[in-house]
């Protein structure tokens, strides 16, 4: 058994969702490879297109609908630049699912913070869809999501549905906003005090960049929040998701295996140094 | 070497080992002197062994003279250690073709591989042998097993030599990993001007040993060979200064010393080529020119490259201070996280190979003892 080999999938639907990102609805063609399939919302997939190589990319559709994969995918290098031309009906390589995913289990009954930078969205989408899905199995539910620029918002509608759930919180947040924004401007930190935080019966799943991040679970602590009820994922550069290449090291992790998902204490004593 | 165990092979039949080996259907590689330097090639005679050679090993140096000796195996090591005979530099990890309808089929060719038998292991190399084991099959830190890797360890036979001639780069002792081996060998030599001393480490090498029919080892011979290994200890002066460096690297994150050496290392990765224990590789794509068939590699890679920590848009490490801390802090400090040992064996490659002559003795010295 090769660990390394890809399964065929094919792509089923494309969604534009702005102008650099896309979505991609992929199933797997063999039909006891796909009935086999079952992964954890924050667990990722290898992407492979013909010809030019593997991406990691995290799965944002439910686990409970195994057989259709939504992938979100920017175009930033020359692999997504190339997934991004393709068709429905086209075929690329899948394997996965890779890593730990988010806490779901430690969520139980409690508040979720859900709180996403930029396309930090995309990995935590399928927790928003679960929670959302099971309501009386959790508290609160607090969706942050924080944008460079106005025009990166994703998914407007589906913020305005999540806001109109009951017992559901949503702050947005640019840190350039325009004409058309009626959110907050300025970094994402600043909604906090709109937040109806509980701290000791919240849990935190972040995603997004890594300063954002930084200055988001620096901050979440300081008014109360346990470290150990923050959670989040990490991004490296992965090349095998097996723990071999050593291209996702952090410290003494390798992300592909012991994240993308971490609690904040497990990398904490790293992530203020610059350069890891 | 217990006298039990131990025989004595006289100089002359080395060549019946290397035939009975060659019969029962490995490949038998050694140690040549190719190139001004010591490296492993296949090996048919005894006559091949670079016999009479010395390494002279300094930082940023490596030199073989002809010392006339008899001896074959009396130099410390040579750019290569086992790794590439096991991770490959570079393979085809599996093939997509494109199907005439569009659809995309995905297969992997089992390595070629043959059983071989290796001369001339030394302890360090056999340590790092064991952590890459760990890697690559045992699965630590999680990890899948790797099925090429996997095949070609199955099929290794280990002739290791008892190190007598340590270089000036050499600092196994303190690593606590030679210079004698003591485990994870099928056969040990010492080696003598007249000859070996032969122990088996292995049923494989019992059976080897009862094959070749030789006289027990004369107590007088046992008593040199441990003399032998006590001068070689000694003749090591370099040393780490530990052998779990972890915290104090950790709490030295932004010590001087890290420019000090960015401004000296050129960020080459001569070190992680011929470190014997260092893993990363990357997995390129190698599409067919006729756009009928697409190859997926994987080579080695270092983390003093660009590339290696390049996420869309960002270098996390994006200059030589902090990939030279990546480097030291993984080896020597978080690779006890994921191994239960360091990562550094002793063998002093890093230092002889480095083109600048960097020591990777002085700069975790330099940076841990002037720490916390």
């Amino acid at each position: 058994m090769n660990p390394h080999l890809p399964a065929e999938a094919e792509v089923v639907e494309r969604i534009q969702e702005s102008a650099s990102v896309f979505t991609l609805r992929l199933r797997l063609c063999d039909q006891a490879v796909r009935e086999g399939y079952r992964f954890d919302p924050g667990q990722f997939n290898m992407l492979y297109l013909y010809g030019a190589g593997e991406v990691p990319i995290s799965i944002v559709s439910d686990p409970e609908e195994p057989e259709h994969l939504l992938h979100t995918i920017r175009e930033v290098g020359r692999v997504t630049h190339g997934m991004a031309r393709l068709r429905t009906g086209e075929r690329i390589g899948l394997r996965g699912p890779y890593g730990r995913g988010w806490p779901l289990a430690l969520a139980q009954d409690r508040d979720v913070l859900v709180l996403t930078g930029g396309l930090g969205c995309a990995p935590v989408v399928s927790v928003i869809n679960h929670i959302v899905l099971r309501r009386p199995e959790f508290g609160r539910l607090t969706i942050i999501q924080g944008v460079k620029h106005a025009e990166d918002l994703l998914w407007r509608e589906r913020y305005a549905a999540w806001a109109g759930l009951a017992d559901t919180q949503v702050l947005l947040s640019a840190d350039h906003g325009g004409p058309l924004w009626p959110w907050h401007v300025g970094l994402v930190t600043g909604v906090f005090d709109e937040a109806r935080i509980e701290t000791g019966q919240t849990l935190v799943m972040m995603c997004g960049p890594e300063g954002m991040m930084r200055a988001s679970a620096r901050e979440l602590a300081l008014r109360g929040v346990e470290e150990g009820n923050i959670w989040l994922s990490m991004e490296r550069n992965m090349h095998c998701a097996l723990g071999h290449c050593g291209h996702c090291q952090y410290g003494g992790s390798f992300v592909c295996r012991q994240g993308p998902v971490f609690s904040y204490p497990e990398i904490k004593p790293l992530f203020d140094v610059w350069g890891f | 070497m217990d006298s039990a165990q131990a025989y004595f092979m006289p100089r002359a039949r080395l060549q019946d080992l290397i035939d009975s080996l060659a019969a029962a259907g490995y490949q038998c590689m050694g140690p040549k002197a190719r190139d001004g330097a010591i490296v492993f090639e296949a090996l048919a005679d005894a006559s091949e062994l670079p016999t009479g050679m010395r390494d002279h090993q300094e930082p940023g140096s490596y030199r073989l003279t002809d010392t006339g000796s008899p001896r074959a195996f009396a130099w410390a090591n040579g750019p290569q250690a086992l790794k590439p005979l096991l991770f490959a530099p570079s393979e085809v990890l599996w093939r997509a073709r494109r199907r005439l309808d569009g659809g995309l089929d995905f297969g992997s060719d089992a390595p070629q591989v043959r059983p071989l038998a290796v001369f001339g292991v030394r302890a360090c190399d056999l340590a790092a042998l064991a952590i890459q084991d760990q890697h690559f099959v045992q699965g630590a830190h999680g990890a899948a097993p790797d099925p090429f890797y996997r095949m070609r360890r199955d099929g290794l036979f280990l002739v290791a030599v008892n190190c007598s001639h340590p270089a000036s780069t050499c600092f196994c002792v303190s690593t606590g990993d030679g210079p004698r081996a003591t485990h994870g060998f099928d056969l040990a030599l010492d080696e003598r001007d007249d000859g070996f001393l032969v122990e088996a480490g292995s049923e494989r090498g019992r059976a080897v040993l009862e094959g070749l029919a030789l006289a027990a080892a004369l107590p007088a011979q046992l008593a040199e060979a441990r003399e032998q290994t006590a001068r070689a200890e000694q003749a090591m002066t370099r040393s780490l200064p530990g052998r779990n460096l972890r915290a104090s690297l950790f709490a030295n994150l932004e010590h001087p010393r890290w420019d000090e050496v960015a401004d000296r290392c050129l960020s080459c990765g001569n070190c992680t080529s011929v470190c014997p224990t260092c893993f990363c590789h990357s997995e390129p794509e190698r599409p067919r020119i006729d756009g009928g068939e697409s190859v997926h590699a994987r080579e080695w890679d270092s983390c003093f490259t660009r590339g290696h920590s390049h996420i869309h848009g960002l270098t996390v490490r994006p200059d030589t201070r902090t990939r030279y801390r990546q480097w030291l802090t993984h080896k020597l400090g978080s690779w006890h996280d994921q191994f239960g040992r360091s990562g550094c064996i002793g063998c002093g490659r890093c230092i002889a190979w480095c083109p600048v002559g960097i020591d990777i003795t002085e700069e975790a010295g330099a940076i841990c003892r002037s720490g916390p």
